[in-house]
């Protein structure tokens, strides 16, 4: 069960006394240092402040933070509805409740802007009578604060909230913390996405990679071709994304310190391109007559090159990020194979009959140098191809030993995003959660200079088998194992078991936020998921 | 990335599904007009009808003019509340929230819509106030056609499933009108009990969660709902009696319990679309939970010669125990109307019965020697006597079978161990012994795998075993098991959803019901209507539906 809810046994009045040494840190991932003490300060939504220090570079108007108080009152308070009237159980218990101020210090500006690569995510917490102090570099470090000290606060078992007396220091050990989900091969309303980056907040998340389009179908609605999720969707008006929905996804995710980074996957994984953009697909042939098939993106002609150069210009105007995703994986070579004209280029080119090279003159020749952007690409472009511009990215994916894998790429210079192990659409029976939680991303032979190459890692949440009805239960608490794994030291969580309660308690959390995320194993919470 | 290899593509689709039925010779899906049928004509049916005739014929439906009516001389009228809440349901579910007017301005020519469903029941006593049990009569006959479609049931039972099937064949055209062929149904079950196990104790359920399964049961057509409401780890049944069992032993007294009022609630919402409740109290063993409330129920276990303050299964050598058991399933037979009341009997751990002196003595003076399953078999045998004099028939889990307890002859056997070869010897020994017996093994819809699992679970079938057909007729269902130990609220509905449709459409279609690329076809669309009806469904492979699931 519960741990939280083992209070239950205590004697009315004995939990107060002792104070408590909560029988687990509540906070998930696991800060870098946190000291907890048993003293213990009440808090009452009625006197409970969020405010800017005098000396911050943040001020009221600052949307992020703003917005980030609202939220978290709500999450620390949830039976306050937000409204501060809560603490109704309070009434019985303290006539006058003492005030508590969190203190809000930022040293630098600005917060208009987005998350980015390099962005500073350390902040620093002390919780003492009466107040909280928070101090970060950047508006993105005190939202991980701020949810650092909603997670702090909990509540007796007359219902009154609590915190403790608290010191964290605290940063991320990777900067690029993602979770990528797939919008093609099942589309997930916009709800679902919204609910997702919550979570992903409460995780300490911080990359969204959305893996827009794939072959089975094309949500993105372009504003220079519509006929794309025109003819590409699942269904041109319920089944996409409008470019206001794509905006909302990037504010929501900004709000809380979350990058998008949008994949537009080619030349493979694109048959559903083709519904909405005449002749960009190679078309296969059967002998010497086109086979009324298609195949990957066609490399060979100019218009597609145009196209390409457009759509990108467009979707890295609609996405901010300084990183793209190109996908380049999975090409599937016997439709260039059978079709003459590319055997002619190929001929002309002087690429024999290596289709890896033609593959290169695609994406690393041409689609890569589009941009003025990070390519990020999955490990196949690596694998297949020389590779030798700085600003790849490269994702290790492909099950088997990849860490060995990690130690190539890096060796190479590159850097690395892990995501290999923490595939959760593969499911199975029992605490599946325990081999993400077990991974170790640098743990391969290399300098240090290799090892800071791995910028992190992301969990992925292919499509196939999921979409809105069972999306959530899948990820949370799943997702949280590789959170921590990315976000704490490894050293300090290093005991799968010792994580369990804290989970235990932590997907519990999830809940009560109204986040559908499935049970570890059995027990019970103080508040169950209320949908069905 | 993805690797998840190409899309499945399907070819032409198996119209001639049926016709591969033992029960019908002639292949009986045939279009009257010898048309090719469109899949959303009839393909969606789910579980699939013992024999379908379907045209190319289509009528419309209006929300306007369209009635559910009680036939002349049908024994069931507007008294009969289980039709009356149906033809509401069914209402919702073939017209959701369409506007009336739509369906005015798109009227067809006169002579194309289908205006009424008749519903009579044939036999005198309809049963309508009545609970459904194993023995209900579930046939029904539907006739579809215009200007009124006729539904003929001997009772509401079969009334309720032919309802379903007509909101089955219902379908949206293209300007989201409703459409229905003219079609000819004629449908029975091929086993009596086909049973969904939820398990209430390790994880709580809402009552919420509970009501929208069985909802979802009576889309698939499933008759049983097999409640294992207490086990180790919480006891949440309120007992009128015994009110410190759940009390002491539910994860929360107020907020993590059944109280009489919901368990009624369960009982007649199930009722009302003729699915029996069979609740569970599986003793002598997991039964931790109920120690807390019931002192002197559980085995104190030993270490050496002292109490270590641990307990073991319900103690067999007390009479307390059995002044216990006598009044509580006393009570239980009262409260779940159900001529059968499950009595568990599975896994009893035999250590801290042999840990205590108190029991060594006991087996001593009873001649048990060192053989605890002679013990258990005491234990078990005086059960069925105290639930025997409450007039309840019970169902046991296969050990209390393999154990050798003297069972009554209508005694259900439960079989749930072991691989494909051992619960099918398992079932040719319980049958040859002339038990009754109903399959869950292959079933266990909790133990989840990557991909498309429902696979192997449409695949089982409960009479593959050596045997007679005098021991087939022994085989009276199965039961989808959904354990609760990575299960709650939070993921129960989208894991038992589609994956127990595939037991559903074993459990009900006839035998030869076995292609399983035209089983996708429908079940993907079956899904897909689930998920309109509200029901969070999971997919079975890349896809969409047309609404897709909004209760993010």
């Amino acid at each position: 069960m519960s741990s939280r809810c083992n209070l239950r046994f205590l004697i009315p009045g004995l939990a107060l006394l002792l104070g408590g040494v909560p029988s687990v840190l509540a906070v998930w991932p696991q800060p870098q240092q946190i000291r907890n003490s048993a003293e213990r300060y009440s808090l009452s939504a009625r006197a409970f402040l969020f405010k800017h220090a005098d000396v911050s570079a943040v001020r009221s108007g600052c949307d992020v933070l703003d917005q980030a108080f609202t939220r978290y009152f709500t999450l620390i308070f949830p039976e306050s509805g937000g409204g501060g009237t809560g603490g109704a159980h309070n009434r019985y218990f303290w006539t006058e409740a003492d005030p508590f101020t969190v203190e809000v210090n930022v040293a630098e500006g600005p917060c208009d802007g987005y998350p980015a690569e390099g962005s500073i995510e350390n902040y620093k917490l002390t919780v003492s009578p009466g107040q909280a102090v928070l101090t970060s570099v950047t508006v993105w470090g005190a939202l991980r604060g701020l949810e650092s000290l909603s997670q702090l606060v909990e509540q007796d078992d007359y219902g009154a909230y609590y915190i403790n007396k608290t010191e964290i220091e605290d940063f991320p050990r990777f900067q690029f913390r993602g979770l990528l989900l797939d919008t093609s091969r099942h589309y997930l309303p916009l709800q679902a996405i919204l609910k997702t980056l919550d979570a992903m907040a409460y995780s300490k998340l911080n990359v969204f990679h959305w893996h827009i389009v794939d072959d089975p179908s094309f949500p993105y609605q372009s504003r220079k071709y519509p006929d794309l999720s025109k003819k590409g969707a699942y269904h041109p008006f319920t089944h996409i994304y409008t470019q206001t929905d794509v905006r909302r996804v990037i504010e929501h995710a900004r709000l809380r310190g979350i990058r998008v980074l949008a994949e537009f996957d080619s030349p493979g994984h694109t048959q559903s391109w083709g519904n909405g953009q005449p002749s960009l697909l190679t078309p296969c042939y059967r002998g010497d007559v086109p086979s009324g098939t298609y195949g990957p993106v066609n490399p060979i002609l100019d218009s597609t090159y145009v196209f390409m150069a457009n759509l990108l210009k467009e979707v890295t105007s609609v996405f901010p990020d300084s990183y793209i995703h190109l996908g380049g994986d999975e090409v599937d070579f016997s439709c260039w194979k059978s079709n003459p004209d590319i055997k002619a280029f190929m001929k002309k080119m002087g690429f024999g009959s290596d289709f890896t090279k033609l593959e290169s003159f695609y994406i690393i020749v041409n689609i890569s140098t589009m941009l003025n952007r990070s390519s990020v690409v999955w490990q196949d472009v690596f694998d297949y191809h020389e590779i030798n511009r700085p600003r790849y990215v490269v994702e290790v994916w492909k099950w088997g030993c990849y860490l060995c894998e990690v130690r190539r790429v890096t060796k190479a210079g590159h850097r690395v995003l892990l995501s290999a192990p923490w595939y959760i659409n593969h499911i199975s029976y029992g605490q599946d959660w325990r081999n993400s939680y077990t991974v170790q991303p640098q743990n391969f032979s290399g300098t240090e200079e290799q090892k800071k190459l791995v910028i992190g890692g992301e969990v992925c949440m292919w499509g196939e088998y999921v979409d809105a009805t069972n999306l959530s239960p899948r990820l949370w608490p799943r997702a949280c194992a590789a959170a921590e794994r990315l976000w704490s030291d490894e050293v300090q969580t290093s005991s799968v078991d010792q994580a369990f309660p804290r989970l235990t308690d932590f997907r519990c959390r999830l809940l009560r936020r109204g986040i559908q995320a499935e049970p570890l194993y059995v027990g019970h919470c103080k508040n169950e998921y209320q949908g069905i | 990335m993805a690797a998840m290899g190409a899309l499945l593509k399907f070819g032409a689709l198996l119209l001639a599904a049926v016709a591969a039925c033992v029960a019908w010779e002639d292949g009986d899906v045939w279009d009257y007009d010898g048309h090719k049928l469109k899949d959303s004509d009839f393909l969606a049916l789910w579980p699939l009808p013992q024999k379908v005739q379907s045209s190319a014929v289509s009528f419309q439906l209006s929300a306007s003019r369209f009635q559910f009516t009680h036939a002349e001389g049908s024994s069931a009228g507007s008294d009969c509340s289980i039709l009356q809440n149906a033809f509401r349901r069914y209402f919702d579910y073939i017209f959701g929230f369409t506007k009336k007017d739509r369906d005015q301005r798109r009227r067809n020519a006169a002579g194309s819509e289908v205006l009424e469903l008749q519903v009579a029941i044939t036999s005198p006593d309809a049963e309508c106030d009545g609970f459904p049990s194993l023995t209900s009569d579930e046939s029904y006959e539907l006739s579809v056609d215009q200007p009124s479609a006729v539904l003929k049931a001997p009772k509401v039972w079969g009334a309720l499933r032919g309802l379903e099937t007509f909101s089955q064949l219902v379908y949206e055209d293209a300007y989201g009108a409703r459409n229905i062929n003219k079609t000819g149904v004629s449908d029975f079950p091929r086993f009596a009990h086909r049973g969904v196990l939820l398990d209430s104790s390790r994880h709580y359920l809402p009552l919420k969660v509970i009501l929208a399964n069985l909802e979802a049961m009576a889309m698939n057509k499933y008759n049983v709902f097999h409640w294992h409401i207490s086990d180790d780890q919480s006891f949440p049944y309120v007992s009128r009696m015994f009110p410190d069992l759940s009390q002491k032993g539910s994860y929360h007294p107020y907020t993590h319990v059944y109280t009489p009022a919901d368990v009624k609630m369960v009982i007649e919402f199930a009722r009302m679309r003729g699915i029996r409740v069979i609740a569970e109290f599986d003793t002598p063993g997991h039964t931790q939970s109920w120690g807390f409330g019931q002192k002197d129920l559980l085995t104190p276990c030993y270490t050496g010669s002292s109490p270590s303050g641990t307990y073991g299964p319900v103690n067999p050598i007390l009479n307390t125990t059995y002044d216990f058991m006598a009044g509580f399933f006393k009570e239980i037979s009262t409260v779940f109307p159900d001529a059968y009341v499950h009595l568990g009997g599975d896994e009893v751990d035999f250590s801290c019965w042999k840990s205590n002196p108190d029991i060594q003595k006991f087996m001593d003076q009873q001649g048990f020697g060192k053989d605890y399953s002679k013990l258990e078999s005491f234990y078990i045998q005086r059960l069925l006597d105290i639930v025997s004099s409450t007039d309840k028939g019970y169902m046991v889990w296969q050990e209390v079978f393999d154990n050798g307890v003297k069972l009554k002859m209508d005694t259900l056997i439960h079989v749930w161990k072991g691989n494909e070869a051992q619960y099918q010897a398992e079932m040719a020994r319980v049958t040859g012994a002339g038990y009754r017996t109903l399959l869950s093994t292959p079933w266990y819809l909790n133990r989840i795998s990557y991909g498309q699992d429902w696979r192997d679970a449409y695949k089982a079938d409960p009479c593959n075993f050596t045997g007679t057909d005098a021991q087939k007729k022994l085989v009276i269902g199965g039961e989808a098991c959904l354990w609760g130990e990575y299960v709650d609220a939070s993921n129960l509905t989208p894991r038992l959803w589609p994956r127990a449709s595939a037991v559903a459409e074993r459990l009900w279609s006839d035998q030869g019901v076995r292609d399983i690329s035209d089983a996708y076809v429908r079940l993907v669309q079956h899904r897909c209507r689930m998920v309109e009806r509200g029901i969070p469904a999971e997919p079975l492979f890349t896809g969409y539906c047309r609404h897709e699931y909004s209760g993010v």
